[in-house]
């Protein structure tokens, strides 16, 4: 069914009766082309675009769970291109472009909304390095607008410019920047990739690999054995569990990070808005709720929730920002689990083994991602070569050292 | 997450540092194949979804390197030793150091 203002008229003359489910909840066949472990954002996207781009439509996305279950549903929404290296920002870039026509593509919405994501800055130092990265974005193409105290001010008269500690200088801006719905995008690709004969099979764990020789041909899961040409593995925070059973290890720790919502208040932040002085970023949801997260907790966790400490820490920098969202109450915190790779970016990449692909390493950037990363990745399982903008994320750069460090912590995933 | 340093008794995580797998061995450099060991240790990583040694300093404390065995899909803290082994603290003991 095509979603249109003409199908909700006829819809709403026959009382809301008709509607029927955005997907095909499908069971398992013996046997696909391409078989997707792992049914969230980078997942489903890449079966769309598998069988919208390269005709291939036998491919099945196997769920362990529900599909967006994981960190697809765990994020707090926010989609940018404002990255600096050359590795990293075409990528981004081209994923911002394909959020910018995904409602139209997938006759979804979405709620792709380009509010503005603004990173201030609170020293002279930190000034130069967003007027450096501007800089770059501006020579890829992306916009950027270097904004000074009057500029932000203007956008946020409320937050806290006299800090004594960290004073807001200004602020790097990118307008197309903003949030979307990460649930609709899920529902939307899964819907769309649905109605071009993908399977979209939910609570199919994976639980091996199968294999002939050095190559792999398909997976045993929960729900029965079922062969495939090519398998491409996009679990996120599950990643080195499920490279585990094909006998690979992965330059990734599995970290926790928390997000929070507060109770709804009335329309007060209309952009995204990042501290460059510590890591706290907010936002507001069109249901009224401030979106807000910051670092990682900094240990090993699949445990999808974090502690205590690191909820102060956040909090703090919201306080320290914005006072006066002193008193609105926190109404939930949850944590997601990273796949957090040594330099900071992600892989899309082959791996040693024949038949498998890996799309990993998204780190806490990859809702963002979401279109690119499913785009590059059918790139690569459709023709076995890497989508230009993603050629970067090789998962050999770690022993090359062509590692793509945007920002220059090191092979340290605690530090990222 | 609580964790109970052998010297100073049980303090809040947020008093130590994390630094990461404690099964860290730095090869040997003048070993023929010494590049692809040393990409090995400093990059790959086994990640378990259960119990993980890993090592924590405690910052704000006694400033010991401790070797932890978290469980990473509870946070439960299974053992705890000093990164060196036993410490060699004379009298100063853990119990005696045990907060009142």
């Amino acid at each position: 069914m095509r979603y249109s203002i003409f199908s909700l008229l006829r819809q709403t003359l026959s009382s809301h009766r008709g509607w029927t489910p955005a997907w095909r909840d499908a069971a398992p066949k013996q046997g696909y082309d391409v078989v997707i472990v792992g049914g969230g954002g980078h997942g489903l996207a890449t079966a769309y675009y598998l069988a919208k781009v390269h005709g291939i439509t036998n491919v099945a996305v196997l769920e362990k769970s529900w599909i967006g279950s994981g960190n697809a549903g765990r994020n707090t929404t926010i989609i940018r291109s404002n990255y600096l290296l050359a590795g990293n920002n075409p990528f981004y870039e081209w994923s911002m472009k394909l959020w910018e026509g995904l409602e139209q593509d997938l006759n979804y919405n979405a709620m792709v909304s380009q509010r503005g994501v603004l990173n201030l800055y609170h020293s002279d130092a930190q000034r130069d390095a967003y007027a450096r990265r501007g800089n770059a974005m501006l020579m890829h193409g992306v916009d950027a607008e270097l904004l000074d105290a009057e500029g932000v001010r203007r956008m946020l008269p409320f937050i806290d410019f006299e800090n004594g500690r960290f004073p807001v200088l200004g602020g790097l801006l990118q307008r197309r920047g903003g949030t979307a719905r990460h649930d609709a995008v899920v529902w939307g690709y899964a819907r769309a990739a649905s109605d071009l004969g993908v399977d979209i099979i939910q609570n199919c764990e994976v639980t091996g690999f199968l294999r002939e020789g050095e190559r792999i041909v398909g997976v045993e899961t929960s729900r029965g054995t079922i062969r495939a040409d090519k398998v491409g593995v996009a679990v996120a925070g599950s990643t080195s569990r499920v490279a585990r059973m094909a006998g690979l290890r992965l330059p990734i720790e599995s970290h926790v990070l928390q997000a929070f919502v507060s109770e709804a208040i009335k329309p007060f932040i209309d952009c995204v808005v990042t501290v460059g002085a510590g890591h706290f970023y907010i936002s507001q949801s069109d249901k009224g709720g401030l979106v807000f997260g910051g670092d990682i907790d900094g240990y090993n966790s699949y445990a999808q929730r974090g502690n205590l400490p690191t909820i102060e820490h956040v909090c703090e920098g919201g306080m320290a920002l914005m006072p006066s969202i002193g008193r609105v109450r926190m109404l939930r915190s949850w944590g997601g689990v990273m796949d957090m790779t040594m330099d900071g970016s992600p892989i899309i990449d082959r791996t040693p083994l024949d038949g498998l692909y890996l799309n990993a390493g998204w780190c806490y950037g990859g809702f963002k991602a979401t279109p690119a990363s499913g785009w590059c990745f059918a790139h690569l399982l459709a023709r076995d070569a890497p989508y230009p903008v993603a050629r970067g994320y090789r998962l050999d750069r770690f022993a090359s050292g062509r590692l793509i460090d945007e920002n220059g912590q090191g092979a340290q995933p605690n530090l990222h | 997450m609580r964790i109970r340093c052998p010297f100073c008794g049980e303090r809040d995580a947020n008093e130590f540092a994390y630094l990461g797998d404690a099964e860290f061995k730095r090869p040997d450099p003048n070993a023929p194949d010494a590049a692809a060991r040393f990409f090995e240790a400093v990059y790959l990583r086994d990640n378990p979804a259960g119990p993980h040694n890993e090592l924590w300093y405690h910052t704000s404390g006694c400033r010991s390197w401790l070797r932890l065995t978290r469980d990473t899909l509870t946070h439960e803290i299974l053992a705890v030793q000093f990164a060196r082994g036993e410490l060699k603290t004379g009298s100063v003991t853990a119990a005696s150091r045990e907060p009142g």
